[in-house]
């Protein structure tokens, strides 16, 4: 049997003081007060309120920045002959080691969709590599589902340990913590936590009952290739767009989309410099697709949205055997039109029933 | 060493070519001693300042910004500069509310053979600059949030549209549907407790549509886009406001839409409904009286008062009833006569200049760049040809900082001044609550203090006051130089 922890309510700062030493980075839920507060990930400080609510911004963060410095360059003279001129390139500084702490499951699923294409395609991302290497995720189970979310249609559950280092489940008192990598296992070992062996059935007890809670599932098994047939039904797309505004939220509050885009700032090759930046790109911008002759192939819409939900639900499953989709719903929840993906793909089951 | 290092500022002024640039260069040939600190950017006219121009360089970190033109009546294109002053005085009143003090920026008209007065202009402005001292940096503010006071009067009584002629309203659509493309409205989105927009093409569709105070996107907000198609469009009061200005601005013709209205009663404020709802799998019902709305969600019973739970803006919303319509039933509740300050707005009044900046430091820290803001805003009719997303003129770069993310909200800010209805989509739309309502609301403020109580969308023929100008300016007076 895994390593099992526990620690009481009281405890967590203190757990999170231990996980913060050695300057390691421990990303915390913060509540944003506002008339509509919002839950982001924060590096933890001793003192700090953090929050174990679902966050409103995933973690992504911890592995692919909204904005990132690949190098910065700038050129420079030989002081001795200032004609010749030479180029200097700076690397990033390595990434920190990270924790997590109180991600989602559907969260912690996301960093095992990125981690596909990031790190066993042909070529492994050496920024995000370093980034995954270094990262420690520590998953809060869910006590329940919620209006907008659906993790259990899309292969996951309110405690899937995909992705996730450690699973912690609250049940009365405190939170057992239940190691699921050797990672996981280490960061426990380190800890000065009591055993929580006796306590972890209540915690099965706890997982067993989120599951129960749930709304019963469609199957959406053959969503992907229901999806790939209405391709071209454009018809069918703009009749499911007709209300998205094209914005990015869905894609930069998503935990599996990673789109980037690489942008050179600053004052180019002179002496000041620049800087080479990776940032979030979105397939809901224009931007995304417009080529340089000014010719746009996605230049509606429905065809933005037709390459996210086919993405999600039928290429990415094509190429690596699951859906991209890990059902947070907040593609669903920070949609300024409460655009339904659930709804399109649902839609597109039942059109190609009918066929 | 530079001599002067550590005792200079950073003063940018924009200078016409035309006249002050001259001036500029007759107090050079005249000798006129004047300060050092001003870095002159020649531009062909002042009627081609950006604001944006101003605030980048407030924000990026410049002490003061001066600008000069050739005195109204003087312009070499006419009336260039009668267009920049209105720009320019707008933009003044705009500055205090991200906490820059606008006595940082000034703007005044140097003919090119006033080298006398350029001297003394500059003089002047660059003393004033000293005594303010550096300039605060946004990148420096240490993160103030602070929330704004929901508890509102309305200026009228808030309900939920109980007695609305829902039935008649369908009927009327029915009938003149297949002469239209579409009628947009709203229907029942995932749950009885959220709408969304709705698109009624065939008759069935028509049943689909509801109405009530979960009716908060603003329809407008997809007429641009059916440019050349007969369309329908049922509006509250403040979504007619953006017809009426996308009318004002030519951006939609006004035989190509056909308005359907009710009165309406108030929407409710669904960032705090959902945070009162909290975490909830379904909702078991929800039942509407003339004071609000009860809605059972897990089994759990939650009230929202109309008078507790509107949205910010329909408070002090004077347009129950829409302002232009072709299908008008019912009647709208009287408006009694009174201003109410928006919440957002009266709490950045109450700060100082140091914690407003402090303040959107803090605020935009979360802002992931998604343009929810932009692209719900139905005065932003771009769409995917924004500035912001530009390369050349390469007005933002890629870099997540506040500082960047302030910057948009500027650009979309000043893009509307004279035009912003005050729908409040940008805020509504924003996943992680920034209260950017309240710059344009600030903006709002200013442009009906300069013309007259001018509010935009209220009158199809009325042309926006950023796109003219008058000769004498009632509200926009020179100042004095000495």
């Amino acid at each position: 049997m895994s390593m099992i922890r526990f620690v009481t309510a009281d405890g967590l700062p203190g757990f999170l003081a231990h996980l913060a030493k050695d300057g390691q980075r421990v990303l915390v839920p913060v509540e944003k007060p506002a008339n509509k507060p919002s839950v982001v990930f924060e590096p933890w400080q001793e003192g700090k309120a953090f929050t174990l609510a679902k966050a409103t911004v995933p973690p992504k963060e911890a592995v692919l920045p909204q904005c990132e410095t690949l190098f910065s360059f700038k050129k420079a003279k030989d002081p001795a002959d200032p004609a010749r001129v030479s180029l200097q390139l700076e690397e990033a500084p390595p990434p920190p080691p990270t924790v997590v702490f109180a991600c989602r499951p559907c969260d912690a699923r996301g960093f095992a969709v990125l981690d596909r294409p990031y790190l066993h395609g042909p070529f492994a991302d050496p920024c995000y590599k370093a980034r995954r290497e270094a990262l420690t995720v520590i998953t809060l189970t869910c006590a329940s589902g919620c209006n907008t979310c659906f993790c259990h249609w899309v292969g996951g559950g309110p405690s899937s340990p995909e992705g996730s280092d450690v699973l912690m489940t609250a049940i009365e008192g405190g939170y057992v913590l239940q190691a699921i990598t050797p990672r996981g296992e280490a960061c426990l070992a380190a800890s000065a936590l009591p055993d929580g062996a006796e306590v972890f059935p209540r915690a099965e007890e706890a997982r067993k009952a989120a599951w129960q809670s749930l709304e019963p599932a469609p199957d959406l098994k053959d969503a992907p290739q229901r999806l790939a047939a209405l391709f071209t039904d454009t018809t069918f797309w703009q009749e499911q767009t007709d209300r998205c505004l094209s914005c990015g939220a869905c894609t930069y509050f998503c935990p599996t989309c990673y789109c980037f885009n690489i942008t050179d700032e600053g004052e180019g090759l002179s002496e000041k410099g620049g800087r080479r930046l990776r940032s979030w790109d979105n397939c809901m911008s224009s931007l995304f697709t417009r080529e340089a002759s000014g010719h746009n192939p996605r230049n509606a819409k429905a065809l933005r949205m037709r390459n996210r939900v086919s993405h999600k639900f039928a290429t990415y499953p094509e190429n690596w055997g699951s859906f991209s989709c890990n059902g947070c719903g907040r593609c669903i929840s920070n949609c300024p039109v409460c655009l339904d993906i659930r709804a399109i793909v649902l839609a597109a089951l039942e059109k190609g029933a009918d066929a | 060493m530079p001599v002067l290092e550590g005792k200079e500022l950073r003063i940018v002024g924009f200078l016409c070519n035309w006249c002050s640039y001259g001036g500029a260069d007759t107090a050079g040939v005249a000798r006129a001693g004047q300060p050092t600190d001003l870095r002159i950017i020649r531009v062909p006219c002042s009627g081609r300042i950006d604001p944006l121009f101003i605030v980048k360089a407030l924000l990026g970190g410049a002490d003061g910004v001066l600008v000069s033109g050739c005195h109204p009546r003087d312009c070499h294109y006419a009336a260039g500069n009668f267009y920049a002053r209105r720009r320019l005085e707008v933009l003044k009143q705009f500055l205090p509310v991200l906490g820059i003090d606008e006595r940082r920026f000034e703007y005044t008209w140097v003919s090119a053979s006033e080298g006398q007065r350029w001297q003394q202009v500059v003089t002047v402005f660059t003393e004033r600059i000293h005594q303010l001292g550096r300039a605060p940096r946004f990148d420096d503010a240490e993160p103030l949030l602070k929330l704004a006071d929901m508890a509102l009067t309305s200026l009228r009584p808030l309900g939920t549209g109980q007695t609305a002629a829902l039935d008649e309203l369908k009927d009327a659509i029915r009938a003149k549907l297949p002469e239209l493309d579409c009628v947009i409205g709203w229907q029942q989105g995932y749950d009885a407790a959220h709408t969304v927009p709705l698109f009624i093409r065939k008759p069935e569709d028509v049943d689909k549509l509801v109405w009530g105070p979960f009716n908060v996107n603003n329809p407008a907000v997809y007429l641009p886009s059916f440019k050349g198609k007969k369309v329908g469009i049922v509006v509250k009061g403040c979504d007619s406001r953006s017809v009426v200005e996308l009318l004002q601005e030519n951006l939609i013709r006004r035989e190509d839409v056909t308005i359907f209205a009710l009165p309406c009663e108030g929407t409710l404020d669904m960032a705090r409904v959902n945070e009162k709802l909290g975490r909830y799998q379904r909702i078991d019902s929800v039942s509407l009286d003339e004071a609000g709305a009860t809605i059972v969600a897990d089994g759990t019973e939650h009230r929202f008062c109309m008078t507790e739970y509107a949205q910010g803006k329909c408070y002090g919303c004077t347009t129950p009833a829409a302002v232009l319509a072709d299908t008008r039933l019912g009647t709208p509740t009287p408006v009694q006569p009174g201003t109410v300050v928006p919440p957002e707005l009266a709490l950045l009044d109450s700060m100082s200049l140091e914690e407003r900046m402090a303040f959107w430091r803090g605020q935009m820290e979360r802002c992931l760049r998604c343009y929810a803001c932009r692209n719900a805003c139905p005065m932003c009719v771009c769409r995917d040809f924004c500035i912001s997303d530009s390369r050349n003129p390469h007005w933002m770069s890629q870099e997540d900082s506040p500082r960047e993310k302030l910057f948009f909200q500027t650009i979309h800010a000043m893009h509307l001044a004279g035009r912003c209805t005050g729908c409040g989509e940008c805020q509504r739309a924003c996943p992680v609550g920034i209260p950017i309502l309240a710059l344009r609301q600030q903006i709002a403020r200013a442009v009906a203090q300069l013309f007259d109580g001018y509010r935009p969308g209220l009158d199809p023929a009325a042309v926006p006051p950023l796109l003219g100008y008058e000769v004498e300016e009632k509200n926009i007076h020179e100042r004095d130089w000495k």
